[in-house]
């Protein structure tokens, strides 16, 4: 049975009036790292939460290696490995101890020696949390989650507050990890990250998905070149694939200089900015909707 | 759709033993524990026992050193058993290790077996010491018969319970650890004052008394003088009796009604993460 690591249809998690996850629907295969992409507030952590079994839905379908998380079971754990998105600031034990307590709880650990090292903590492994750097100390979160070799794994907002230095580190480890086949579930609220380690994309904005791709077709999107100009009319805006030819035609019926004239391409930044801007407006939209059925 | 998978892992046994290594590894590295277990009781037990010890409680041959040790005995219980635990539950909550302890296979019933332990342990070292001073400086007497010690073991264990059972409830209905401290501080003190632990429990109005019947620390002290004062000094208390059957059930009550509420307001995350 091949049958994909995470299944979401029409999940639903509403707090009072407040819909922070509204009818999502998601499949995640074997084997990808996913990022769900969006800004703070969108809905990303508390459907993590809910996958992961720590919250509880209003409602939808979920399945999680084939079990659904709110009755996941010990065996269930033992296949999952969860980064949470708070970090353990403070702790009576070392870091290896940490790591050699958790190892005992799985029937396949991994080495933690060899954890240690991967997540590049030999110099700190006899330290505490308190003494570690931010970074240090989601690198033990790290070496926590995958201490039980899980076929899937959470990462809430891994790097939130790194330094691009310390980011650029933290991805390459990452990457060392994809290789073994395991899934990888990623939030983040930095569209660069999505991109840099993702195979798919999920944008999720107030709780909804807008958008779903590939890296690469994200980036596709932001093909269309933006001309801009002013007139009689005012000021103009034309989106297009082909600014040579637009150009051409206002050069055509334009005696004399463009005024303002400006061609420029819009980064994928500006797109993802422009998808959930949209989004924002679509939802509320939606929820105006939903008021007006409500009221028949 | 439903699939039965059994646990390659580890044993139930060795996770609840390793459990208990945690946390008897977190507590001895606790500073505020160990000092608050430890050193507490004894400060008390030596400074009561020094400005007041040599006097005879009237009417008994019982000396003040004496009584106090049974009623810090019982102190120490509630301290470990419910005060402790329960602050240590709620502070854990609040920083997300129960949380993370949640996310791993580690079953609920072998965790709370190691904290269970853990208390257990700490409170029969934390006696220990208690009965070593007043043995040595406060000339305390320890029961020669084995029912006696029998009397301490059920007392010991119903009291423990209570407490354990107790603690684990109040750490979900507190609000955070803060909240926790600041309640439970006073709440705790004021029944020391009315339980028969600082005072001789016949010379408090008697509405307190009446009051302090409701809690387990009363009984649980009037438990321990029934261990280690002399058989005889039953017809100073309250009722002219040690009242086991009362103890007995009282302290099974509050076992009961904690497990209960523990069962069904135990939180992994904080109040707010739903």
């Amino acid at each position: 049975m091949a049958a994909a690591a995470i299944e979401i249809s029409q999940l639903h998690k509403h707090y009072g009036a407040k819909r922070a996850v509204d009818g999502l629907d998601l499949t995640i295969e074997k084997g990808e790292c996913f990022a769900l992409l969006g800004p703070n507030g969108a809905g990303k952590s508390t459907t993590v939460e809910i996958l992961e079994g720590f919250r509880k839905r209003t409602s939808g379908d979920v399945s999680v290696l084939g079990t659904d998380p709110h009755s996941g079971d010990r065996s269930w754990r033992e296949r999952i490995g969860i980064m949470l998105q708070s970090t353990s600031e403070r702790s009576f034990l070392t870091a290896r101890e940490a790591l050699t307590h958790a190892s005992r709880l799985y029937p396949h650990p991994r080495d933690v020696e060899a954890t240690i090292a991967a997540v590049g903590l030999e110099d700190k492994a006899d330290s505490k949390p308190q003494t570690l750097s931010g970074g240090q100390r989601r690198r033990l979160d790290v070496a926590l989650a995958i201490i039980g070799r899980p076929e899937l794994m959470f990462l809430d907002e891994p790097t939130t507050g790194f330094d691009p230095e310390a980011r650029r580190q933290f991805w390459a480890l990452i990457e060392t990890l994809r290789g073994d086949g395991t899934t990888i579930l990623l939030t983040t609220h930095y569209l660069e990250e999505a991109e840099h380690l993702a195979d798919r994309i999920a944008i999720i904005a107030d709780g909804q998905r807008i958008a779903l791709d590939t890296p690469a077709g994200l980036r596709s999107r932001a093909a269309d070149a933006i001309v801009t100009w002013s007139d009689a009319g005012g000021r103009q805006r034309t989106a297009t694939p082909k600014p040579t030819e637009v150009l051409r035609a206002l050069l055509a019926r334009t005696e004399g200089e463009v005024q303002d004239l400006a061609v420029t391409r819009p980064s994928l930044e500006d797109v993802y900015l422009g998808m959930i801007s949209k989004g924002h407006a679509t939802a509320s939209a939606d929820d105006v909707a939903d008021v007006e059925e409500g009221q028949e | 759709m439903t699939t039965v998978h059994t646990s390659a892992g580890p044993t139930w046994g060795t996770l609840a033993f390793d459990r208990l290594k945690v946390e008897l590894k977190e507590f001895t590295r606790s500073r505020e524990q160990m000092i608050f277990i430890f050193a507490f009781p004894l400060i008390f037990m030596v400074l009561f026992g020094s400005m007041l010890g040599g006097n005879v409680i009237e009417g008994t041959t019982v000396t003040f050193a004496q009584y106090f040790m049974a009623g810090m005995i019982a102190t120490g219980i509630i301290n470990t058993g419910f005060q402790s635990l329960a602050l240590g539950i709620a502070i854990d909550r609040d920083a997300d290790a129960l949380k993370r302890i949640h996310g791993t296979p580690l079953p609920p019933t072998a965790y709370f077996t190691g904290k269970l332990a853990q208390v257990l342990l700490v409170s029969v070292i934390q006696i220990t010491i208690l009965i070593a001073v007043g043995v040595a400086f406060f000339e305390v007497s320890l029961p020669t018969e084995p029912a006696t010690w029998g009397t301490f073991a059920w007392v010991f264990v119903l009291g423990t319970g209570a407490s354990t059972t107790l603690g684990i409830a109040v750490s979900s209905l507190l609000r955070n650890a803060k909240a926790g401290s600041a309640i439970l501080t006073p709440v705790i003190l004021f029944l020391q004052f009315i339980s028969g632990v600082f005072f001789v429990y016949t010379e408090i109005p008697a509405f307190l008394q009446r009051i302090a019947e409701v809690f387990p620390l009363k009984w649980l002290a009037q438990g321990m003088r029934s261990v280690f004062l002399p058989d005889d000094f039953k017809f100073a208390e309250a009722r002219m009796s040690w009242e086991h059957g009362a103890m007995a059930a009282v302290l099974v009550a509050w076992f009961v009604v904690g497990l209960f509420v523990a069962v069904k307001t135990f939180r992994w995350q904080r109040a707010d993460d739903n």
